[in-house]
């Protein structure tokens, strides 16, 4: 046991000890690195240490449900105050462990649908929040200060060795195996059938120490899937804007999609209004995008050269296999995904990020928080912001950076074009403009060093209603930029506020640009311009490749 | 349910054509029927709406849209299920458009 009392080498030591006590907890059961579904409490009790930084794969798509079930049947009395870290906090099996004192500090990115619950686990004292980050930063902090001692991921299959095959939802397991495997931590790797040869290796067998075949198939969501026909002629006109005010104004050729139906819309005129203005081949050429089914049509007309994704889509795999030379597919023929990959690529490569919010303030502050809910971030953060270390250029980038420097004695550089999208009324007429954001509130409430704002004011470019485009780049000052931004707000309390007579001038100098200034026929603004008006019609437009999950069958 | 009227007199537009009805009476939607009428030059919009208390906005989008058109002769009748008014604007706008045949 000499190598326990060297100084340097203490989490090898350790490692090791923990790989002993699984091999005599488990006994015969181990085969290799493979574990039957049975013993999995006892190989996490084995493997598993008080206080240990534990690392569950789950994001907004593919989930290491069965591991995450695991964790909730240790004995606390044995396994407690793990440090739980998660891209996306979805399942109730990932609150279910500080609820039994499993676990009690978590540092996380989204939350989505247990945002409720996690207000309150956290307001109660049973969970500790570290902090909420985007992707990209949790899992920058995976390799500096909090690198995790396991690591409990998901594959779709594996060979008897112990190399995986992540395929189209590789997502976020390449990023979370590095950390751990090579900081002498433990990788456990959930697995929905065991193969002897794998179509390709994802991960290799030497980076992964156990593998448990799943009685299911790891849960995935068909999270970018929106169906046309929920689409209405107010998004359509407001993507007609986008296209001509933006889109085209720029050049914006390389560029990543938010997830509502009001960028639905963009992707689903692209072959018909966007194709009639002439501009296929000049915008939209490049994406860091999921497989959206919505952009099947674009893709087809030829709008599309190429797409890098973040995760996968349920029912696009065939699809994409078809349509190698748009989406990374592997040699065997199924795309690879890859999260922090897609980040970077969305953060540095993109000239334009658009997307929907909740909330936007009068310097332009965009959130997605609501009073009770701690929803965090995702990627949105890293997508809407400018790149300060950006070094190449784009005539898109260069014309954002010049009107945001003119007049001003500083050297030229470009900027990102972050567009926020928002009718200015939400549903049960919840205005979209407000004097003061929930998030202050929300960060009183939770005790927060500052609000959790999604994207800051001074990171927006444009904000986009049905009422107009508001260029914020163009506007010099606090007050114009209000007033800018009131003139886009509708009939919202915050619109009507406005200063007309000062929105009138902005209007004239082209800050605030209504349909009509940009030449919009608001007659075309009905679903008719939509190339597929339903998803029977996204079907059809894949040449019957893309198949669509059940709950969207619905011809 | 509630009924609203309003006038905008000295339009400058003479309303041409016949009369048009766009839109659909469902939730969330509304149905405006745009027809020339001889007002003296002014413009009379009749608003029957599913949802109460809403005539400050509707007062203010009905402006804004005379502003718009500055119509003249021009009678409008809508009948609405609780639309936004961005679904508001939108249907006159194409109601008008569909009369004029293009933008302002």
């Amino acid at each position: 046991m000499a190598d326990v009392e060297n100084r340097w080498n203490r989490q090898q030591a350790n490692r090791s000890a923990r790989l002993a006590r699984a091999a005599a907890a488990l006994g015969a059961g181990l085969q290799g690195k493979l574990v039957p579904a049975a013993q999995v409490v006892a190989l996490l009790h084995a493997v598993l240490e008080p206080g240990d930084r534990v690392c569950l794969e789950g994001n907004n798509q593919k989930q290491a449900d069965f591991l995450g079930k695991a964790l909730t049947q240790l004995d606390p009395t044995r396994i407690h105050d793990l440090h739980m870290l998660l891209s996306v906090l979805s399942l109730p099996e990932h609150l279910d462990v500080f609820e039994k004192g499993i676990a009690s500090r978590l540092d996380f990115s989204f939350s989505g649908p247990q945002a409720g619950r996690l207000a309150k686990l956290a307001a109660s004292g049973k969970l500790n929040i570290g902090a909420i980050h985007t992707y990209l930063e949790l899992f920058g902090r995976y390799f500096v200060d909090l690198t995790p001692r396991v690591a409990l991921v998901a594959a779709e299959m594996a060979d008897r060795e112990g190399n995986l095959y992540t395929g189209p939802n590789t997502e976020d397991t390449p990023a979370i195996v590095e950390a751990t495997a090579f900081k002498s931590g433990i990788v456990i790797a959930q697995v929905n059938q065991v193969v002897d040869k794998l179509p390709r290796v994802d991960i290799p067998a030497g980076w992964v120490e156990f593998v448990v075949p799943s009685p299911q198939p790891y849960y995935i969501e068909p999270l970018f899937t929106r169906d046309p026909a929920q689409i209405s002629e107010i998004q359509v006109l407001m993507a007609m804007m986008a296209i001509k005010g933006i889109y085209a104004e720029y050049g914006v050729e390389r560029l990543n999609h938010g997830i509502g139906f009001d960028t639905a819309a963009i992707e689903l005129i692209l072959p018909t209004y966007a194709l009639d203005l002439g501009l296929k081949g000049k915008i939209a050429r490049h994406w860091a995008l999921n497989p959206h089914p919505a952009l099947i049509p674009a893709i087809e007309a030829g709008f599309v050269e190429s797409v890098h994704s973040f995760g996968s889509e349920l029912g696009m795999e065939a699809y994409i296999r078809a349509r190698p030379d748009v989406f990374f597919t592997g040699p065997d023929g199924s795309m690879r995904s890859n999260r922090a990959f897609s980040q970077a690529a969305g953060h540095y490569a993109c000239d334009m990020f658009i997307g929907s919010t909740l909330q936007i303030d009068l310097q332009g502050n965009s959130s997605t928080a609501t009073l009770g809910r701690i929803s965090g971030f995702g990627g949105a953060p890293n997508m809407g912001s400018d790149a300060r270390g950006r070094r190449h250029t784009s005539a898109a980038w260069l014309k954002a950076g010049s009107q945001a420097r003119a007049g001003k004695n500083v050297a030229p550089r470009g900027q990102k074009l972050v567009v926020q999208m928002v009718e200015t009324f939400r549903e049960h007429m919840a205005p979209a403009f407000v004097e003061r954001l929930d998030a202050w509130q929300l960060a009183e409430q939770a005790g927060m060093a500052i609000p959790p704002v999604m994207i800051y004011g001074d990171d927006v470019t444009h904000i986009l209603t049905e009422e107009g485009i508001a260029n914020l780049l163009l506007c010099r000052g606090e007050e114009e930029r209000e007033q800018a931004i009131r003139g886009v707000a509708g009939y919202t309390p915050v619109g009507m506020a406005r200063d007309k007579r000062m929105v009138e001038n902005l209007r004239d100098r082209g800050v605030v640009q209504r349909p009509e200034d940009l030449g919009i026929d608001k007659r075309l603004a009905t679903r008719d311009l939509l190339a597929e008006k339903n998803m029977k019609g996204l079907v059809r437009a894949s040449g019957g490749l893309y198949a669509p999950p059940k709950r969207f069958r619905n011809w | 349910m509630e009924t609203l009227h309003f006038r905008f007199d000295a339009g400058s537009r003479p309303l041409p054509g016949a009369p048009q009805l766009v839109g659909v009476v469902s939730s969330g939607n509304l149905e405006v029927l745009i027809e020339p009428a001889a007002l003296g030059g002014a413009c009379e919009i009749e608003v029957r709406t599913a949802a109460n208390g809403f005539g400050a906005t509707w007062e203010a989008v009905m402006r804004d849209f005379h502003a718009r058109w500055q119509l003249s002769d021009a009678r409008i009748c809508i009948n609405d299920m609780g639309a936004t008014p961005a679904v508001v604007s939108l249907r006159l706008d194409q109601a008008v458009e569909s009369v004029t045949g293009g933008p302002p």
